[in-house]
């Protein structure tokens, strides 16, 4: 990569024929070739990318001013709340931003979902996706148990508990998360640094993830592959902007929620230092866990339950061999597009129902809705796939957008 | 090995270089399974939490129908001093209606002292019941409001998601009015 020839510039060539940073930066962030269709489902990447680097800022000064040990860890977070300066604002940041976090990742992945982005040859790209929904989902529960209130506690107490289902070595795992007989010091120390360690493990994630998808570079609405220079634009300046744009509308509701209404996700009992000796007589796991909260809670036996929870996320892993209909996008299967809103529904209402207690009628719903949900990958995603006429896709990305424009000229001349 | 032996002073030494590959393998994969071993030994329970292993309670002052709480390893263990009326109903129960069957005499040395650790066998939460004002369940227990496990007045499971009954500790009677736990 030539530069040119004044002063610097010189310098980045050196540079950059010995470690090709800038070639680098050009060919993946610059020239990248980006399908030119692509609509504001697509901002959701981008964002939860750009929202990691502020949970990791935003974690590192809370971490210089936190106490990891039971006597202190409460007390030192309302020392953040009303000693360290602008803490309430890195506090509030952080426990909001994880709730955005999985908003933006639960709306990427259905996006995922809609447009087929986890079939062939995105397989991988998915399964790593995966991959980090479950590493931030451990992280986010690890991080929850450190203002060391009474929902950090039971909820630690039964998330931990969970592993304990698991025949014969269950009671081994639990004491060694534990590192004792019951959630104490020993598991606030290990839970810190797993918190603080694991966000380390999602970075790296995330590279893959972009090695990946750099690889056959991004799906689009339309489902068909980029065929020539005439289907992609540059990644800058057109979607450096388009993301930047996306960026400041999530940043008005982020920060909204920051500053008007920061306790919005929070459970008030949260406020009340842990006590082993009584549990509140209501535990709700925060919002993002709760559709498989109602899984677990829909069956009796705790070992199925368990299986049934864990076999929630799981089954994603399974998605590109469940649904082999080779059209991708929902836009042209007329079938799965109905089908995709209806388990977007029964995601809902999986998660109204592990909000509420444990009587019916919550009980048979959320035993309907969990069967429907194995169901849609298990039953619908690969029956579609057999019986489905999908529409024929467009030739291409350029041609189909051509197409449209002369129905619009010839509409408009008409 | 007579293979290798033939084989030994020869053209190839084939024999010889997969044996000592294979040591070397062996070797190197034990020592990586022991060296592994302390790493996961530390995440156990250190000596100072196992110290607090066991505990002496007075029970004198506990009134028939009253029940006290006291912490063991850090785990509440409920002493209740049972009612004859309560005794009845724990041991009249067929052990067929019993999802984890248990004899109510298994479960006490006196049967008017139960003693358990009070953590709901689902997913670790404290039962409700020790107190007179509290719901004790369909059984007339504990009461775990966490899932809705049920259990009787042996501490035994009767409805809910709890595979097991209460747990009963190791306790032994140091006098009549003493018991240690632990």
């Amino acid at each position: 990569m030539k530069f040119g020839t004044n002063l610097i510039l010189p310098v980045l060539d050196w540079v950059d024929y010995r470690l090709p940073v800038f070639s680098y930066a050009r060919d993946n962030l610059i020239d990248y070739p980006t399908p030119k269709n692509l609509n504001y489902w697509w901002n959701f990447g981008s964002l939860a990318g750009i929202l990691l680097m502020i949970m990791i800022i935003t974690g590192f000064f809370l971490a210089i001013n936190y106490s990891p040990h039971t006597e202190f860890a409460f007390a030192s977070v309302e020392h953040v709340m009303r000693d360290v300066n602008y803490g309430w604002l890195l506090r509030f940041m952080h426990s909001n931003g994880a709730s955005m976090f999985f908003v933006l990742v639960y709306i990427h992945m259905f996006r995922g979902l809609y447009y087929g982005s986890y079939k062939a040859p995105r397989e991988l790209l998915w399964i790593i996706g995966v991959c980090i929904y479950l590493a931030m989902m451990g992280t986010a529960f690890m991080g929850y148990v450190l203002p060391w209130g009474q929902m950090s506690y039971w909820g630690a107490t039964v998330i931990t508990s969970l592993f304990s289902a698991v025949p014969i070595i269950g009671d081994t795992i639990v004491t060694w998360l534990w590192g004792g007989f019951v959630i104490d010091n020993n598991t606030l120390t290990r839970f810190f640094v797993g918190h603080y360690l694991m966000p380390a493990v999602i970075y790296m994630l995330v590279i893959v993830h972009m090695w990946a998808l750099h690889q056959h570079k991004s799906n689009n609405p339309l489902g068909v592959d980029m065929k020539s220079t005439a289907d992609s634009i540059p990644f800058h300046p057109y979607y450096t902007i388009k993301d930047m744009f996306g960026l400041g509308v999530f940043m008005i509701i982020y920060m909204g929620i920051v500053f008007f209404a920061p306790d919005m996700f929070g459970e008030p009992d949260n406020y009340i230092e842990a006590n082993p000796l009584v549990t509140p007589p209501h535990i709700v796991p925060e919002w993002y866990f709760l559709p498989f909260y109602a899984i677990l809670r829909s069956i009796e036996n705790k070992l199925v339950g368990v299986i049934a929870m864990f076999a929630g996320v799981g089954i994603l892993f399974a998605l590109p061999w469940m649904d082999r209909c080779r059209v991708r996008s929902a836009k042209f299967r007329p079938i799965y597009r109905q089908f995709f809103w209806i388990f977007v529904f029964d995601c809902l209402v999986l998660g109204y129902i592990g909000a509420q207690a444990a009587v019916e009628p919550y009980v048979t719903i959320g035993r309907i809705a969990t069967a429907y949900y194995f169901a849609h990958f298990l039953i619908v995603c690969p029956m579609i796939c057999k019986f489905e006429k999908p529409l024929e896709p467009p030739e291409s990305i350029s041609s189909a957008i051509l197409k449209s424009e002369q129905e619009k000229t010839a509409k408009g001349a008409g | 090995m007579s293979d290798e032996t033939a084989n030994g002073s020869g053209d190839d030494g084939e024999d010889r270089r997969d044996f000592l590959q294979l040591a070397t393998y062996t070797v190197g994969a034990v020592g990586a399974a022991l060296a592994t071993w302390p790493i996961i030994d530390s995440i156990n329970p250190p000596a100072d939490v196992l110290a607090l292993s066991s505990t002496e309670v007075d029970i004198e002052p506990i009134e028939e129908g009253q029940s006290i709480t006291v912490v063991w390893r850090g785990r509440p263990v409920f002493i209740r001093h049972r009612t004859a009326d309560e005794i009845e109903q724990a041991v009249s129960v067929s052990l067929a209606d019993l999802p984890d069957p248990q004899s109510d005499a298994d479960r006490t040395q006196k049967p008017e002292w139960l003693i358990m650790v009070g953590v709901c066998t689902h997913l670790g939460c404290i039962p409700i019941g020790q107190r007179e004002t509290e719901p004790k369940g369909e059984f007339g227990g504990w009461f775990c409001p966490c899932h809705g496990s049920h259990y009787d007045t042996s501490g035994r499971i009767r409805k809910g998601p709890a595979p097991a009954n209460l747990e009963v500790p190791a306790y032994s009677f140091l006098t009549d009015t003493t018991i240690k736990i632990g």
